[in-house]
């Protein structure tokens, strides 16, 4: 599904990510943990197309083709979701008006007859149920306002609808309460399947309660610096970075 | 250029369609170019006009001549020679006329094509000969019986003068006075045509008064006069302009608009307003100093200002209220766009003088490229203006970082019960709000059209429904390209 190889990227002429390699097969679940600054959101960034992440090195393929040479929107239609670390708001921009554009974007690029505004509502139903979404938020301008855990949830709102195959969850647990928490995770557990893959950026094992990962990879100073199973996630818990820091100098 | 002077042509055909409708026939010559009393004298004579309109406006000329050139704006102009104009111009001969859609310049085709305008539309507004392709009679000759059945007078500001000369006489001037300023003294002076709108006691006008605009596309002179009259608890909605680019070959258009709203009358005026802004570089465009004001006469009355301005090299517009009678309530919804080199000196005034009035003002600005814009706004309280209220609220967007916005909010309160809100906001589209869009699947200009509608969504829910969706196309066309 996704392959990175040896990618280097630079933010304003500092480079971020030094020789990153990872690889996630269809239907896997990947937690990513790292100290902060370490790169993990630029990971996310580059990998979703956005300006100002420049590539100097490497490759990153994803469903056979080369994903880097896609615009961001292009990546999008090809199945790929960020939620991101800090939603941007967008004031006068009606929540579902933004989301039906981006399903009917979605759709038209498939092939597929654009959905009325029956069908969309029908759709939207049937998905604030899964992540217990409140009715008043999905009227409101995007993000405006929002809560820090209600624009998580908004996130994941979207995930649901988009029904992604590749979907990079940038800590989408942190300040979330702890209902809300089980509600993402259960957002995210409905979407897993065998053709699915998910990447979830966390700093916290609490999500991996929820969400069991298939892999655990700790990425410092802009590389994967070790990979395990969800023990690794329990093990940095209780230690900390610095241990593997030093095992691998 | 071969696209000149369609607006003209357009006005030219539909005056011939329209024999016995809403235009009189005007001589087709041209006077030399110069002002002077000679000319006016011309002018009023030509139009045949009775001797106290001829005072007047040699009156207004007379003022005129004492008044310097306003330069208390933010504004970079070059001198206007007022001399070098011509002050009464025929439209154009037939002969002029493209024969064909494929003599239009493909580039405006296209624009019309965006802006959603239908065929037929587009061969009139580009300056196709209309008789071949325009079978619109019938429909403005059914405007024509529904309005008269309602007793609605609607027609142009010459027949007007004809047909109905103590209500011009009455109220003319009376609003925007002859010396009011430079370019409403010039105007007065010289002005050659425009609408003129008489609601009688109780009517609502049983339709918008635009559709017939959309279809003439335009009646816009040069030194248009523009009167409308709404007596006691009568209604209309009215609609300026049309979102097709017009192309014009006159620089400069000094308009005026007066509206009178009596007792319990409500005026909703509205305005699209794209003339040409000039190329990427600055250069062309047409130069638009307009006044417009409305006068609340009688107790309840309701005036309302909408206005979207893309186009123009420089707009210096102050559509303004002027609230007399009590619980009268004066309302200014703008969004204003400038791009490339334009400029744009708008705002509003709202001049409280009845007891318990109220006005709102909501400002959208949205400069691009190397555009400069500026709000000024003037909230005057009187005296007597007991209990007056006014919430002000001005926001500015700025796409790119060689463009600048500039707000001038003027407050005047002479009364200690009065409750004065201003609030004023700059935001820039950000490189994280698009890139939000393209994440979720949206193309970058479907996303700065999504997120530039949103913030003007204020004003454009103040526009009748068809045109709301007009306006936002049009902004979308406009600012193509300005990020990224
Ligand atoms: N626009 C920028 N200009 C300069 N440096 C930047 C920019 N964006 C990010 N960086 C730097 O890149 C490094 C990696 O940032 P990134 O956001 O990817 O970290 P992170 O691993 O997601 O951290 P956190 O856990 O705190 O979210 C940091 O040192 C950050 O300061
Ligand atoms: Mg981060």
């Amino acid at each position: 599904m996704l392959n990175i190889q040896n990618l280097h990227a630079k933010i304003g002429g500092k480079e971020i990510l030094k020789g990153l390699n990872l690889s996630v097969n269809a239907g896997e679940v990947h937690a990513i943990m790292g100290p902060n600054g370490s790169g993990k959101s630029t990971l996310a960034n580059v990998l979703a197309g956005r300006d100002g992440c420049d590539v100097s090195k490497g490759t990153v393929t994803y469903d056979g083709q080369d994903l880097l040479k896609l615009t961001p929107e292009e990546r999008a239609w090809a199945g790929l979701f960020l939620a991101f670390q800090y939603p941007v708001e967008i004031p006068g921009v009606n929540n579902v008006y933004l989301l039906k554009a981006a399903v009917n974007a979605v759709r038209k690029y498939r092939g597929e007859a654009e959905l009325d505004a029956v069908e969309f509502l029908a759709l939207i139903k049937k998905k604030m149920k899964i992540v217990k979404m409140q009715e008043e938020l999905l009227n409101r301008s995007v993000n405006e306002g929002f809560s820090g855990g209600e624009k998580k949830r908004n996130e994941i709102f979207q995930m649901s609808i988009l029904e992604p195959k590749l979907a990079i969850l940038d800590e989408t647990d942190s300040g979330l309460d702890i209902d809300a928490l089980k509600i993402v995770a259960e957002g995210v557990n409905s979407l897993c399947n065998e053709a699915r893959s998910i990447i979830l950026v966390t700093h916290y094992q609490r999500l991996l309660d929820y969400i069991k990962p298939d892999h655990v990879h700790v990425l410092s100073g802009g590389k994967i610096i070790k990979s395990g199973g969800s023990d690794l996630a329990l093990e940095l818990e209780k230690k900390g970075y610095d241990w593997i820091k030093e095992e691998v100098a | 250029m071969t696209m000149t002077n369609h607006t003209d042509n357009v006005a030219d055909l539909v005056r011939k369609e329209y024999e016995h409708g809403f235009f009189t026939d005007i001589e087709t010559d041209t006077v030399a170019p110069g002002l002077s009393e000679a000319t006016i004298a011309l002018i009023s004579k030509k139009k045949e006009e009775p001797t106290w309109l001829l005072e007047w406006r040699l009156k207004a000329y007379r003022h005129w001549l004492t008044m310097a050139d306003p330069n208390w704006t933010q504004l970079n102009i070059d001198p206007i020679d007022y001399q070098a104009i011509s002050y009464y111009s025929a439209p154009k001969s037939k002969d002029d006329k493209l024969k064909s859609i494929d003599e239009v310049d493909p580039k405006l085709l296209e624009t019309y094509e965006k802006l959603g305008i239908p065929l037929q539309e587009q061969m009139i507004l580009a300056g196709v000969a209309v008789d071949a392709v325009f079978d619109s009679v019938s429909v403005a000759t059914t405007f024509k019986e529904k309005l008269a059945d309602a007793g609605v007078i609607f027609c142009s500001f010459s027949e007007a003068v004809k047909e109905h000369p103590a209500l011009v006489k009455k109220y003319l001037g009376s609003v925007v006075p002859a010396a009011d300023n430079f370019f409403a003294a010039l105007n007065s002076a010289v002005f050659t045509d425009g609408s003129f709108v008489y609601i009688p006691k109780g009517v609502r006008c049983p339709m918008e008064l635009s559709t017939y605009f959309r279809i003439n596309a335009s009646n816009t002179g040069q030194f248009e006069r523009t009167l409308i009259i709404a007596d006691e608890a009568s209604h209309v909605s009215y609609l300026e302009g049309c979102t097709a680019p017009m192309r014009d070959e006159n620089q400069l258009h000094a308009a005026v608009v007066e509206l009178v709203a009596l007792t319990d009358a409500q005026i909703k005026y509205a305005t699209v307003q794209n003339w040409y802004p000039g190329d990427e570089n600055g250069v062309g465009g047409i130069y638009n100093f307009v006044t417009k004001r409305g006068d609340c006469r009688g107790d309840n009355a309701k005036i309302s200002w909408t206005q979207v301005e893309t186009g123009s090299a420089i707009t210096w517009k102050y559509p303004s209220c002027i609230l007399k009678g009590d619980n009268t309530v004066g309302e200014f919804y703008s969004v204003a766009v400038t791009n490339n080199y334009q400029q744009a000196d708008t705002g509003t005034k709202m001049i409280h003088i009845g007891k318990n009035t109220r006005s709102t003002i909501i400002s959208k600005g949205i400069s691009a490229r190397h555009a400069q814009q500026s709000y000024r706004g003037l909230v005057k309280i009187s005296k007597n203006a007991d209990n007056a209220r006014n919430h002000t609220q001005c926001d500015s967007l700025l796409m790119g970082d060689q463009c600048g916005a500039h707000t001038f909010p003027y407050i005047e309160a002479k009364n200690s019960t009065a409750t004065v809100e201003h609030e004023a906001t700059t935001a820039k589209i950000s490189e994280e709000q698009l890139f939000y869009c393209r994440q979720r699947g949206i193309k970058e200009e479907d996303a700065i059209n999504m997120i530039v509608n949103g913030f003007c969504r204020e004003v454009f829910k103040e526009l009748p429904m068809e045109f709301a969706v007009e306006a936002q196309k049009l902004l979308g066309v406009t600012l193509e390209g300005a990020v990224g």
